[in-house]
């Protein structure tokens, strides 16, 4: 093992060093203005605080801190980042210079109608769009992230459910969920209150219609499927699906993640889902912020319009547009309208590529994953050889010494973000590569080559995959050590 | 290719690229890889409008904004819950580092150090902040992460049943019976002058300062809650902690908050930070990200994602939450925004608020027809009783340029939830105290 000290500069661990290891007393990173009003009682000493423990640090070393902090980070700006199920296209700027005008950035959720009609006509535009998109009746804006508006989507189904003429409340509480299901699903569903039983998918990889039939009783609330599917295929089942479904009396909800293949190429809605979350995040560009923040708007059918969760925009016959609870909503999952902020990139992006762009988007980011998927073939195993939507999952099980894992960290070396490994749990050694419309054919065909050498590689030296990364910032951790001695703030020297 | 007339400035693939790459694939157009999805349903008609140049979209979009009457404009006194706080111009440039905005989740820890060690940063500060023993790497925001902290105190106490206050924000309250409905948990509210609890209560839920801007007798809640062996959660304001008692202080066992006031853009109601920190005996029923430090295969220091044994990827339908965002982003906004501030800005900045707050009262207890309405400490924010309904005087003041409190009528008779923060000028008080004088 090498001394990390010998092979560390002193400059490469200063640049490292945190906040509190950089603070000395005295030194302020904040030009704060004085009282202009007389002084005021301040409160009895017993209320007060007496001490606050935070850094004293200049602007200029906060600025140099972080500016070399992020660039430790791939980003799409800087790399290719095929990770599957997150669709990691580029984040036009546009969406930025809109988010930061004065008129949306400093408006206060809580102001009178009548002085943010502004905002309030923008989430209205925004949930004609989204409706249009996946062919539903109506929208809600306000969960704040995918598996908030997969939490705030199931509780809809189980309060339409509940609400039905006849029904007996809280019978119908399982909910079936594939097992290429996101974890969020179950997770969702068990948050929900709902019994989760999963259904297997076949070889072919849509769903064992068999197998729903079988769970298809008076206490079923319904299924969620993600369509695409996290195989990246379209459930070619899904029509029949819906319809054994709806004949058991539940309903159907479409985890909308994988919607990027599906822009002016399906509507959901018209196709018999019942309701429909979108991570505005993967398929309308806004930044992933480096884990959020995300946005998760919900469509759905007539039936469940009255529960959505709230606000939702009104627009009235004057031309007004007022923020209304729905009759008989399941109430707020967060503080306010949801996150405006994201709701107006998304918009700004669909305004600015129109009902052409949106096919533009779809085309090109399905054209990419089927062009990786038959470049590839020759390296890894293909497990569904079937044309894919917006991307592709093989299996790194071929070749000894070169696991989905070794791969994947052989591939940061190479200046390429790893795809999602491991990921479905049906596939083993999973690879799940998204290349999104936003790349060019010259960075995939730069991909596929390494792919090529990495293949090559662990072909030559079965060991040598297993020590990548060699040429990042650090190498392989020890996650081990990090949960057995769980290490989670700065804690001052002994 | 005449497949896609269209083409946006973000799309590279020119169509000889896709000639050469449908030649690949083996199908003669890029219709053909849409034949899973049955032909009645493909490619239905998509009633969006044309595509926009930016120029014409930024036009649209700035005559939308310019509809709104805005605190950027005119001087406000809203608070309830969002502050407007200034935000030094070094912050944004800094967090919206192409490096950290378009970066995903820290995966892949080897290439994330940026974003895995400004969560460490974010963990730390909020911890001292909070006086809490840990803290996660950020929630959804501050209602959800409050509704979170009452599931989690039922999980760590086995119980299902929740207090709240009844001077908890509104909005709050309602996303904790949002989120514990569903799981049968019971929610029942309090007053703050309580001396019982329901048997088998799990936790206390209170807030600090509470909605109305008073600081309650939280000792006097916490002990309360512990006597009956539940929790003592708490939602406090960043910056009142930084002047007031801290949370730690008062010997919660959870500790939220809404990060929004941490300088982060009041932006019509996110995207906002939850802040969520608690003792260290409980991380493993912790929601949410969590990041920690340790070595690589060299012993050099750095960070990863870890106790993911407690997340819906691993643990699907038994993780502790279905939470996967730490909005990083806005985390790290306030992470930025309280390294600048420091130990004695922070704390300057709430004196400010208090001062100023306090000044406005004082001032408008001395016009005739309107009163305070509680009694007790207050930090930034308080309840005018008016003449008039609040909604007519919200009105009255709009048009004199100025952006009135929250209408609390509902609760309390005429009553205006005004705030003041530091960005609120001696002229700008005095301007609402000279048109509230006119609104009799």
């Amino acid at each position: 093992m090498t001394n990390f000290n010998a092979s560390l500069t002193a400059e490469a661990h200063n640049k490292r060093r945190t906040l509190m290891e950089r603070s000395r007393p005295g030194r302020t990173g904040a030009a704060l203005p004085a009282s202009d009003v007389p002084p005021q009682l301040m409160p009895e000493p017993s209320l007060l605080r007496d001490d606050l423990l935070l850094p004293e640090i200049t602007e200029g070393e906060v600025v140099r801190y972080f500016t070399n902090l992020s660039q430790l980070n791939f980003s799409v700006d800087t790399n290719f980042y095929p990770l599957g199920s997150c669709t990691m296209k580029y984040n036009p700027r546009i969406n930025e210079a809109i988010a930061a005008l004065p008129g949306f950035a400093m408006a206060h959720p809580q102001q009178p109608e009548r002085q943010v009609q502004g905002t309030l006509e923008a989430l209205y535009i925004l949930q004609e769009d989204l409706r249009a998109i996946t062919g539903m009746a109506a929208t809600s804006l306000a969960p704040l992230a995918g598996a908030h508006g997969e939490l705030a989507g199931i509780l809809t189904i189980r309060a339409a459910l509940d609400a039905r003429p006849g029904a007996t409340k809280g019978q119908r509480r399982t909910m079936l969920i594939p097992d290429t299901a996101h974890g969020t699903n179950p997770a969702s569903a068990a948050m929900a209150g709902f019994n989760v039983v999963t259904v297997p998918s076949l070889p072919s990889g849509d769903l064992d219609l068999d197998a729903v039939r079988a769970a298809a009783n008076d206490e079923l609330a319904g299924i969620m499927l993600t369509q695409p599917t996290t195989l990246g295929l379209f459930d070619r089942s899904a029509i029949e699906m819906c319809q054994i479904i709806h004949d058991a009396g539940g309903l159907v909800y479409a985890d909308g993640a994988n919607m990027n293949a599906l822009l002016g190429r399906v509507k959901l809605g018209e196709v018999g889902f019942d309701i429909i979350h979108m991570n505005l995040h993967k398929t309308f560009s806004t930044p992933h912020g480096g884990g959020g923040p995300g946005a998760g708007p919900l469509c759905v059918i007539e039936e469940l319009a009255p529960f959505l969760p709230g606000p939702v925009v009104e627009k009235r016959p004057e031309s007004t547009y007022h923020s209304v609870m729905p009759a008989q909503s399941i109430g707020r999952m967060g503080g306010y309208q949801g996150n405006f902020g994201v709701l107006i990139r998304a918009l700004t992006y669909i305004t600015l590529l129109g009902d052409e762009g949106m096919l533009e988007i779809s085309g090109n980011a399905v054209l990419n994953a089927n062009y990786l998927l038959a470049k590839l073939k020759p390296v890894f195993d293909l497990p569904y050889d079937r044309s894919v939507m917006h991307e592709v999952v093989f299996s790194a099980k071929r070749r000894k010494g070169a696991s989905a894992l070794d791969v994947s960290k052989r591939l940061l070396d190479h200046g390429f973000h790893a795809p999602t490994m491991y990921f479905p749990l049906v596939v083993a050694e999973a690879l799940m590569i998204a290349p999104t419309e936003t790349e060019s054919k010259e960075t995939m065909d730069a991909f596929i080559e390494t792919l090529f050498a990495i293949d090559a590689e662990a072909e030559a030296d079965e060991d040598f995959l297993h020590g990548a990364p060699y040429n990042t910032s650090v190498s392989r951790m020890d996650e081990a050590r990090a949960a057995r001695q769980p290490h989670l703030r700065w804690e001052p020297a002994e | 290719m005449s497949d896609l007339p269209f083409a946006s400035p973000y799309v590279p693939n020119t169509d000889e690229d896709r000639a050469e790459m449908l030649a690949a694939i083996g199908v003669p157009s890029i219709d053909d890889l849409f034949l899973d999805i049955p032909a009645e349903f493909r490619a239905p008609p998509l009633d969006i409008p044309a595509p926009l140049s930016e120029m014409e979209l930024r036009q649209e979009m700035e005559r939308l904004a310019s509809r709104n009457f805005h605190a950027g404009t005119h001087p406000s006194f809203l608070g309830a819950g969002v502050y407007n706080h200034y935000c030094p111009a070094v912050v944004p440039p800094l967090v919206t580092r192409g490096e950290f905005l378009t970066s995903y989740t820290p995966y892949q820890p080897e290439v994330s150090q940026g974003t895995l060690q400004a969560n460490f940063e974010f963990q730390t500060l909020t911890a001292q902040l909070f006086d809490m023993e840990v803290s996660n790497a950020g929630m959804y925001d501050g209602a959800s992460a409050l509704a979170e902290a009452g599931l989690m105190a039922c999980r760590v106490t086995k119980r299902a049943r929740i207090a709240i206050l009844d001077t908890v924000n509104p909005h709050y309250a309602e996303a904790v019976r949002a989120y514990a409905g569903p799981q049968d948990i019971e929610v029942y509210t309090i007053t703050a002058d309580a001396t019982e609890l329901q048997p088998e209560t799990s936790a206390v839920l209170a807030q600090y300062p509470n909605f109305y801007g008073y600081v309650e007798d939280v000792q006097r809640l916490s002990d309360m809650a512990h006597a009956a062996g539940g929790l003592f959660c708490i939602s406090a304001d960043p910056i009142a902690i930084s002047l007031l008692k801290p949370p730690g202080a008062f010997d919660a066992d959870i500790a939220t908050g809404e990060g929004q006031a941490l300088g982060v853009p009041m932006s019509f109601g996110g995207p906002y930070v939850g802040i969520f920190t608690c003792r260290k005996q409980y991380i493993r029923q912790l929601p949410g990200r969590i990041v920690g430090q340790t070595v690589d295969t060299h012993g050099r220091i750095g960070y990863v994602l870890t106790l993911q044994p407690r997340e819906q990827h691993i643990r699907r339908e038994h993780a502790t939450s279905n939470i996967c965002t730490s909005t990083a982003l806005i985390g790290l906004w306030a992470t930025v925004y309280t390294a600048l501030m420091g130990k004695r800005g922070l704390r300057h900045v709430a004196d400010l608020c208090y001062q100023k707050s306090h000044y406005a009262a004082g001032r408008i207890t001395e016009i005739p027809g309107y009163d305070i309405a509680l009694t007790g400490t207050f930090f930034q924010e308080f309840v005018v009783t008016c003449p008039k309904p609040p909604a007519e005087v919200n009105l009255r003041l709009e048009e004199h340029g100025i952006i009135g409190g929250l209408d609390v009528s509902d609760q309390i008779d005429n009553g205006l939830l005004l705030c003041v923060t530091e960005v609120n000028s001696r002229e700008q008080i005095d301007e609402l105290v000279a048109a509230l004088e006119c609104i009799h």
